[in-house]
């Protein structure tokens, strides 16, 4: 009897461990940023590269910072989605213009709209680097006090808001 | 032979590096440092390549980190330090030990110790049950006297 029980008990946990594996995402990688303070940058600002963006503007209040560009094809999927959120909520979206064109960028926010608070430009993704940014889009929401809380790998969708980006925001703000 | 010549340039041409890039160094060491920390580096992108040996686009710019950060003088472990606070251990080929890892390092292992153990309790009961077989000296004269006699016959 244990001939085959034995076997068949290793099959069973073999195939709970494979299943496992099949609903893991190997492209969501956990950020090391989290609950750290978000580093620091100071980039110029994509409609006037006169004037310098950088995290410390926005102390004291609760923002989302999101990588984006006009070569990236999902962010065209998530473009919407952003619209829709900046304009049904007061959120403060600043977008990370990763290693992209600027004319190209402002001719893609003319063309989709524009959700962002302020983009900046990291021509050369150092700031990209600084923030582990490896797919873009992506998402970071930073607190009160310019720790990282959050990050989202990939296209945000309308139920990510719903379900988990407004509620943790909510959620920040009412945090002290 | 000079088929498997030929088949293994083939495989050496095959794995050849991506980096293309020129770079100029100060010695040699500084050179060896730039290189054995690019093949140990992930490619995020790419996940099953080496910033050495992929052409996307981050792996690109983590070299020109890597290169950089050697010209400023930073040794290997600092510039491991800097790529691990960014992107977590999964940016290294060789993940550290932790409590965490812990399982990727003695699993494989525990896996051949349990495959021994199974081994030498298999061959032991094999060998009791071979012992079990074995006839007693009585026995083991009639069958000889029998086989002698077929043989007569």
């Amino acid at each position: 009897m244990l001939k085959y029980i034995v076997p068949l008990f290793l099959f069973a946990v073999l195939a709970v461990f494979l299943a496992i594996g099949l609903k893991l995402n190997p492209r969501d990688i956990p950020s090391p940023l989290i609950d750290k303070p978000a580093p620091h940058f100071s980039l110029p600002v994509l409609t006037e590269p006169s004037r310098k963006f950088s995290p410390e503007d926005l102390q004291g209040q609760v923002w989302m910072l999101n990588v984006w560009a006009s070569w990236c094809v999902s962010c065209r999927s998530e473009h919407p989605v952003l619209n829709d959120f900046a304009r049904k909520n007061p959120v403060i979206i600043v977008g990370l213009n990763y290693k992209d064109e600027p004319e190209a960028a402002k001719q893609w926010l003319a063309q989709l709209g524009n959700p962002y608070q302020v983009s900046v430009m990291d021509l050369e993704g150092r700031t990209g680097i600084d923030y582990g940014v490896y797919g873009v889009p992506e998402t970071f929401v930073i607190d009160k006090k310019g720790i990282v809380r959050y990050k989202f790998t990939g296209p945000v969708s309308m139920k990510d808001v719903e379900q988990t980006l407004l509620p943790l925001i909510n959620k920040l703000r009412a945090e002290s | 032979m000079k088929t498997f010549v030929f088949t293994l340039f083939l495989t050496f041409s095959i794995c050849g590096h991506a980096a293309v890039e020129y770079r100029k160094f100060d010695n040699a060491k500084q050179e060896q440092a730039y290189h054995s920390l690019i093949s140990e580096l992930r490619c995020l992108v790419c996940q099953n390549q080496t910033i050495a040996d992929s052409n996307a686009e981050l792996a690109k710019d983590l070299r020109r980190q890597v290169y950089e950060m050697l010209q400023q003088g930073k040794n290997q472990q600092q510039i491991v330090d800097y790529m691990t606070q960014r992107y977590g251990d999964f940016v290294l080929y060789r993940p550290p030990l932790k409590s965490k890892t812990l399982i990727l390092w003695i699993g494989p292992v525990v896996f051949v110790v349990i495959g021994l153990l199974v081994l030498l309790l298999m061959s032991r009961r094999k060998n009791q049950a071979d012992k079990k077989d074995k006839l007693s000296e009585q026995d083991e004269k009639r069958l000889r006297a029998l086989l002698e006699e077929g043989e007569d016959s």
